[in-house]
């Protein structure tokens, strides 16, 4: 007797499980005496989400005993969540061994409580239901704390350099060989009576480099209209061809020449990362520029643009902030501007002594950011080789200070 | 007026973009100013297919170098934007996706303008082989120790490297070359890196700065500064 029934209730799980596949969205009624139980995580605690506008909660669990690496009976934990002490909804799942979850998208005037379930193959244990918890909007990220500590300490250097230039005292520049070179490649154009080609990366306004290179190219239109050189420059967005056509305009107009200035010296080629470089690689075959500017956001193009104007004999100078495209540029162009190079060119080429004040100002973040290399270096070295507990109190503040967790 | 309003619209947004990393409640205002810039990009979009457009033809009615090349940049552009516009040959009606399979859009993508981008990237190929030659010449000291790094990162990739060196005891596996391919990537090429890195991070500080306190005006097509 005992055994049909047995045999009744196995023929019955089997029906029930064939009903559905998917075991996580459905509530299986299952005997104990055959299946194996499992213990629910306990412990389950809600706290706020530290720094946030009052839309997450965090919390977490002690796994179930049976939640092991290998051979353990859990699978996953279930969510569940209870709006203002409503009705428990399963609102999502995670793998065993994880004990946490962000919840997030929260409504700050309601509190939540929250139930964790242990799932097995055929059982499901849920744990005590948490307090309930209102999420709460901080106004300021402390977390942020030394990032701003630090943007502060740039800023006022910046600030106080910019109004030392304006006070008149001399401030010293080093050489940067690329944009000493800018005079010399738009005579070389003007001699040979060739085009200027300037590329002003592939991406838009948005991206700092792109503004960067257009501040440049302001500067190079002046000595262009000056010199009555052709220049030339597709581009790969919209908006980069009306500010560009706007600053290149600005410069035959200053250099006394808005006549010679034609809309279509700028022009537009498509969004495509390959069908531009297609484009430009062809202007650059068939027009043969005696110099390239190729600045701003480049990608896989660099060195396809790169060889292309090399192979054509033009004098290139680049300049990007992309550390991988950098020994591309610098084994294919002449002069290449690394990284901040590129974002001090237009005060460098200006000249202006407020302009020369915000390079100085960034000199002094970089002996910052040295100072403090030299002393980690230091500290953490005499540390990890000698034990010493000063150096190491050194090493631990200085990655708690310089480690920015949002 | 002209140039004072984009002054004033850029110091106030840069400064509260910025605050906004500090202000948990202002922290969607990031996404949001970028949905903002999307919007007015797509609006420009029309500028910059009319452009297209008008270069083109009048590339073809001047009858100037090269214009056939024009008639095959026309044709490719109306035909895009007459498959997708009107969604020729979707599958479904008009309310299903352009790209969706068997579309006149898709096909001619997936066909024509795929394997054309591939074929560009592909020269990449030969183009690094290029570059690598000229760089790699041992014309002065740095260009050697150049070179001799960039032999044995491409050594320490290849099973000849670990062969190579595999005779060399265990205690001095440093001198393994696949031991010291990694580290010339994870020491002195990473902190190069780095110091690049920081270099950059500084210089966008600095340009950000001039740009939000009206000191860069260049990209207004203003050049006095």
């Amino acid at each position: 007797m005992k055994f049909i029934s047995i045999l009744f209730v196995f023929l019955l799980s089997l029906s029930v499980s064939a009903q559905t596949n998917d075991i996580d969205s459905t509530s299986i009624i299952v005997d104990d005496s055959l299946t194996q139980k499992i213990a629910p995580p306990t412990s389950v605690i809600v706290e706020d989400f530290k720094y946030d506008d009052g839309d997450n909660l965090n919390i977490h669990w002690v796994p179930s005993i049976d939640d092991l690496p290998q051979d353990g009976k859990v699978i996953r934990y279930r969510i569940y969540q209870s709006v203002n002490n409503g009705e428990e909804e399963l609102i999502d799942s995670v793998n065993f061994s994880v004990n946490h979850k962000k919840i997030e998208g929260l409504d700050i005037d309601s509190s939540y409580a929250f139930v964790v379930s242990a799932v097995s193959k055929n059982s499901e244990a849920k744990s005590n239901k948490t307090i309930s918890l209102q999420p709460e909007r901080e106004w300021i990220n402390f977390n942020l704390a030394s990032l701003f500590l630090i943007a502060l300490f740039i800023t006022a250097a910046v600030i106080y350099f910019i109004e030392t230039a304006r006070r008149g005292k001399e401030l010293f520049v080093r050489k940067i060989a690329g944009l000493e070179a800018v005079d010399e490649a738009i005579g070389r154009a003007t001699e040979m009576g060739r085009p200027i080609l300037f590329i002003p990366g592939i991406h838009d306004m948005d991206d700092v480099q792109t503004l960067a290179a257009i501040t440049i190219l302001g500067k190079v239109a002046r000595q262009v209209a000056e010199y009555d050189t052709k220049i030339r420059m597709p581009v790969a967005r919209s908006l980069v061809m009306t500010a560009a056509r706007e600053t290149i305009k600005t410069a035959y107009q200053t250099a006394g020449r808005p006549d010679a200035y034609n809309d279509d010296m700028v022009n537009y080629i498509t969004d495509e990362q390959f069908g531009y470089v297609a484009a430009v690689d062809g202007i650059m075959v068939r027009e043969k520029p005696a110099t390239i500017f190729l600045l701003g956001a480049l990608f896989a193009e660099s060195l396809i643009l790169a060889e292309t104007g090399n192979s054509v004999g033009a004098i290139q100078i680049a300049g990007t902030a992309r550390p991988a495209q950098l020994p591309f540029f610098i084994a294919a162009c002449d002069f290449t501007l690394i990284g901040e190079e590129l974002f001090a060119a237009s005060a460098y080429l200006s000249g202006e002594p407020k302009m020369l004040g915000s390079l100085k100002g960034q000199d002094v973040g970089k002996a910052l950011a040295m100072a403090v290399i030299i002393v980690g270096v230091i500290s953490i070295t005499l540390g990890e080789a000698y034990d010493i507990e000063f150096f190491n109190n050194i090493t631990a503040s200085l990655k708690s200070f310089f480690s920015v967790s949002k | 007026m002209k140039r004072t309003v984009p002054l004033i619209i850029t110091f106030v947004v840069g400064t509260v973009l910025i605050l906004s990393v500090f202000i948990p409640p202002m922290e969607n205002l990031g996404e949001n100013f970028t949905l903002f810039f999307d919007i007015i990009a797509v609006f420009a979009f029309f500028l910059g297919g009319g452009n297209l457009v008008r270069v083109h033809f009048q590339k073809i009615s001047r009858k100037s170098d090269d214009f056939q090349f024009s008639f095959v940049t026309l044709i490719g552009f109306f035909v895009m934007l007459s498959a997708g516009l009107f969604k020729i040959g979707n599958p479904g009606d008009i309310a299903s996706s352009v790209t969706a399979d068997g579309s006149l859009f898709n096909t001619i993508y997936q066909s024509v303008f795929v394997p054309l981008s591939s074929t560009m990237y592909a020269l990449l190929a030969f183009f690094v082989a290029s570059a690598s030659y000229r760089a790699f010449r041992a014309k002065n000291r740095e260009a050697t120790w150049l070179l001799i790094a960039a032999f044995i990162i491409l050594l320490g990739s290849t099973p000849f490297g670990t062969m190579l060196t595999s005779w060399v005891p265990e205690s001095w596996s440093i001198f393994h070359i696949p031991n010291l391919a990694v580290w010339l990537m994870s020491s002195p090429n990473l902190a190069g890196q780095r110091a690049i890195i920081i270099g950059i991070g500084l210089g966008v500080v600095s340009i950000s700065l001039r740009l939000i306190l009206g000191l860069e005006r260049t990209y207004l097509g203003d050049d006095s500064a």
